[in-house]
């Protein structure tokens, strides 16, 4: 075996058995199916805390109205998670003089000079915790609504002609490029997966990155490296410790993938009846709601759950079948590889310039901004993959690996994808051409707080 | 004939210059001491015989020709600033760090089962290093650094960090590895292993090399015709005797004996003098103080320092 395979067999053996790695490989897509649920869970578990909001109404001449004049009884309906009160002749500061003692969450004004208002009204709500923002739209919704058909009502508008007035518009997205076929359109799980994609590298670069920079620390303070660089160059030692540790987090990725298909088969197996299970096999594109539709009457009220996640898990299938797959996997190796070494080499040259941990955030902040903004800007590409923000971010190197993932399940044009790929070969050669300089004198410098200008020098050696 | 030359070696580093034209020949089969004091340049020329870093100018030769590459396998090198993976097992360690100097696995295997035996060191082949003592990590050390019996093997400041039960093992083994044919060079402030081990020696100093040769030589030149008279008798008798061909530099009695240091005037030869004395007391010692290595090294890097 030659040196550099013998330092990528290390590095990658001795990190492969650590418990710590197969702990993480098993963890590891528990944790983000976690990542991904838990914010949902959490807003769950806060609303159903009951909010009693008491509702006062004022009449045409701001006096209190009595039980029978009461003209927004009922206006706002009760939600699981909120109680709306309607008093009767209760006078507004008398309520709210009561703060202390009163067992009201809020209190709801409403004055009947309402109806007649058009344009922008106002109405007063005093709270005492802020009101969610779904609560918000709740109340101004209904009584928006309530004065809607109040006022067609007084145009002698029957509410049957209210009711038929409602249309609900779902806007059906076809790709123009396959018609006549009508597929159904697959951009949900598009985004899904440049988004867990671009999230993976940003993770996985970070991750593995700072292993690289700590495993060049450590060969710095436990004083091996001088043995170890009298028998190989220290270029072939720093992208020996790059490779080996690029190797492993590939083999958490497959670890993962493997794991990731073998849970959502089980999964499948679980919330999929045998009936499903039929329909679902030939999945004909464009019927693909009427089927879930013929099905959902004559299924027993308990099994709609079943039968609603195995129309999810259908429609996930079939949405599938319209990305390409082995372009996408194939992007999120080419992009995790070039990304990792390309900050992988940056974060060697800071392990080896400092003596200890502490030393290290100073350097760090210039290595986490990018990635940082990187971060952000596919957050944004999410929504807009074909933006300008998203096509530019996705070319510039420093962000490509992570923006490029959230937009590759979409059709970006060939000459993006190239010049993005270009440019990151180039600058992940020049970072550790540059970082190889920086080690080399690094390495051997100890008990030397290191500047910026101190770095400058050791690139021109 | 040389196994190593390294010929007018300059190296500068962006505030100081490290190595100023300095020329070390050692000879096959020698052990050659490299001293000088602190911040002299001595860890600098190590390195660059083991090609970590590069010569500004200069030429380095391994058995007659250009030293390359390929010549790391038949160096072994023991930095100053040593040590090993912690958390990696003692074995698999001592088997890639042979690896690494271009031994085959099965080869490495068999000449470490050799050295565990002799250091009777077998029972930490699976433990890893960070359960050892320092003096066991020193051992580990020393195996991997001879393992592949290299033909030059470079040691700087060796005995300085280790113990010194590890430190006299140390010294035998390089005994051992001279009398098998190898060539060492260790850089050193301890003079008594100087005397005790090397042949040659090139004293480094700020940078330039201010003496250099063989030890015995070195001594030869830098002895100031001392010498030490034992005798019994009358002290007064003799120092008349010796009275206008030498001067008395030290006196001491110890027991019966008389001790009496002369440095002796230029034309007279030990010979002469003890003539002089052998009339008028029973000698019973007479011998040449040749100056220690120790007072060499302070000599001359003084009166350098003094320029």
């Amino acid at each position: 075996m030659n040196k550099i395979g013998l330092i990528i067999w290390r590095e990658y053996l001795t990190r492969v058995r650590k418990k710590s790695f197969i702990i993480m490989t098993f963890l590891g897509p528990v944790l983000f199916a976690a990542l991904i649920v838990l914010p949902g869970w959490l807003t769950q578990v806060e609303d159903r805390e009951v909010q009693e909001i008491a509702v006062v109404e004022y009449d045409a001449n701001n006096q209190p109205v009595p039980d029978s004049l009461q003209f927004f009884r009922d206006v706002v309906p009760d939600r699981e998670n909120m109680k709306f009160i309607y008093l009767h002749n209760a006078v507004l500061p008398e309520i709210l003089k009561t703060y202390e003692a009163a067992n009201y969450d809020g209190v709801l004004f409403l004055p009947q000079s309402l109806i007649s208002a058009g344009g922008r009204a106002s109405v007063e709500f005093y709270y005492r915790k802020t009101p969610s923002m779904g609560m918000e739209e709740h109340i101004s919704s209904s009584i928006e609504k309530f004065l809607f058909s109040n006022k067609l009502i007084t145009k002698n508008i029957s509410s049957e002609m209210i009711e038929a007035l409602e249309t609900n518009i779902n806007l059906n997205r076809i790709n123009w490029k396959n018609w006549p076929d009508k597929q159904a359109d697959a951009t949900d799980v598009k985004r899904g997966l440049g988004y867990v994609g671009g999230f993976l590298i940003y993770i996985f670069i970070f991750m593995y990155g700072a292993q690289v920079m700590r495993g060049v620390m450590e060969e710095k303070t436990s004083r091996i490296v001088e043995v170890i660089i009298s028998s190989v160059t220290p270029f072939q030692l720093m992208m020996g410790k790059i490779i080996g540790i690029a190797l492993i987090g590939l083999t958490q990725f497959v670890a993962w993938l493997i794991l990731t298909v073998g849970i959502s088969a089980a999964a499948q197996q679980i919330f999929l009846p045998a009936t499903i299970a039929q329909v679902t096999q030939q999945p004909a594109p464009s019927d693909i709601m009427n089927s879930a539709a013929d099905f959902e009457p004559t299924a027993p009220a308990a099994t709609t759950g079943k039968a609603q996640a195995a129309e999810m898990f259908s429609d996930i299938r079939q949405q599938l079948g319209q990305v390409n797959i082995a372009l996408v996997i194939g992007a999120f190796l080419f992009y995790f590889l070039g990304g990792y070494i390309l900050y992988g080499a940056l974060f060697a040259a800071i392990g080896a310039a400092v003596d200890n941990e502490t030393d290290t955030q100073q350097f760090m902040l210039p290595i986490t901004i990018p990635l940082i903004l990187g971060l952000f800007v596919m957050i944004n590409s999410f929504v807009n993959p074909m933006g300008k923000l998203a096509i530019w971010f996705s070319i510039i190197p420093l962000t490509s690996p992570i923006v490029m993932m959230a937009r590759i399940p979409f059709e970006v044009p060939a000459i993006q994808i190239l010049a993005s790929a270009v440019l990151l070969i180039l600058t992940f050669l020049a970072t550790t051409w540059l970082a190889a300089k920086i080690y080399r004198t690094g390495i051997l410098m100890y008990g030397k707080k290191v500047s910026y200008r101190e770095l400058w020098k050791w690139m021109k050696y | 004939m040389y196994l190593f030359t390294a010929s007018k070696i300059v190296k500068q580093f962006s505030d100081h210059l490290a190595l100023d034209h300095v020329t070390i020949n050692v000879p096959e089969g020698s052990i050659y001491g490299l001293l000088g004091p602190n911040g002299a340049g001595k860890t600098t020329l190590l390195r660059i015989i083991n090609q970590i870093t590069a010569p500004d100018e200069g030429e380095l030769f391994f058995s007659g020709r250009t030293l390359n590459p390929g010549d790391l396998a038949s160096i072994g090198y023991l930095p100053e600033e040593r040590g090993l993976y912690k958390k990696m097992k003692v074995g698999e360690q001592a088997l890639y760090l042979a690896q690494l100097k271009g031994m085959s696995k099965a080869d490495a295997m068999v000449k470490l089962k050799h050295w565990f035996t002799k250091f009777e060191i077998q029972a930490w082949w699976n433990k890893k290093v960070e359960e050892l003592s320092k003096g066991m990590q020193q051992k580990v050390q020393f195996v991997t650094t001879i393992l592949h019996e290299p033909k030059l093997l470079i040691f700087d400041e060796p005995f300085s960090g280790f113990d010194p039960i590890n430190a006299s093992l140390l010294k035998n083994e390089i005994l051992e590895m001279k009398k098998a044919g190898a060539t060492i060079i260790f850089s050193t402030h301890d003079m008594g292993s100087v005397e005790e081990l090397c042949d040659y020696i090139t004293l480094i100093n700020k940078s330039r090399t201010i003496l250099e040769g063989g030890v015995h030589d070195i001594k030869m030149n830098n002895k100031s015709n001392l010498f030490e008279i034992g005798f019994t008798g009358d002290p007064a008798r003799v120092y008349e005797k010796l009275d206008g061909h030498c001067q008395v530099v030290d006196r001491h009695a110890e027991r019966a004996s008389q001790y009496v240091k002369i440095k002796a005037d230029k034309n007279v030869s030990a010979n002469d003098m003890l003539s002089l004395v052998l009339p008028v007391a029973e000698v019973t010692s007479f011998n040449e103080v040749i100056p220690t290595m120790n007072e060499i090294f302070i000599k001359v890097v003084e009166a350098q320092n003094q320029r």
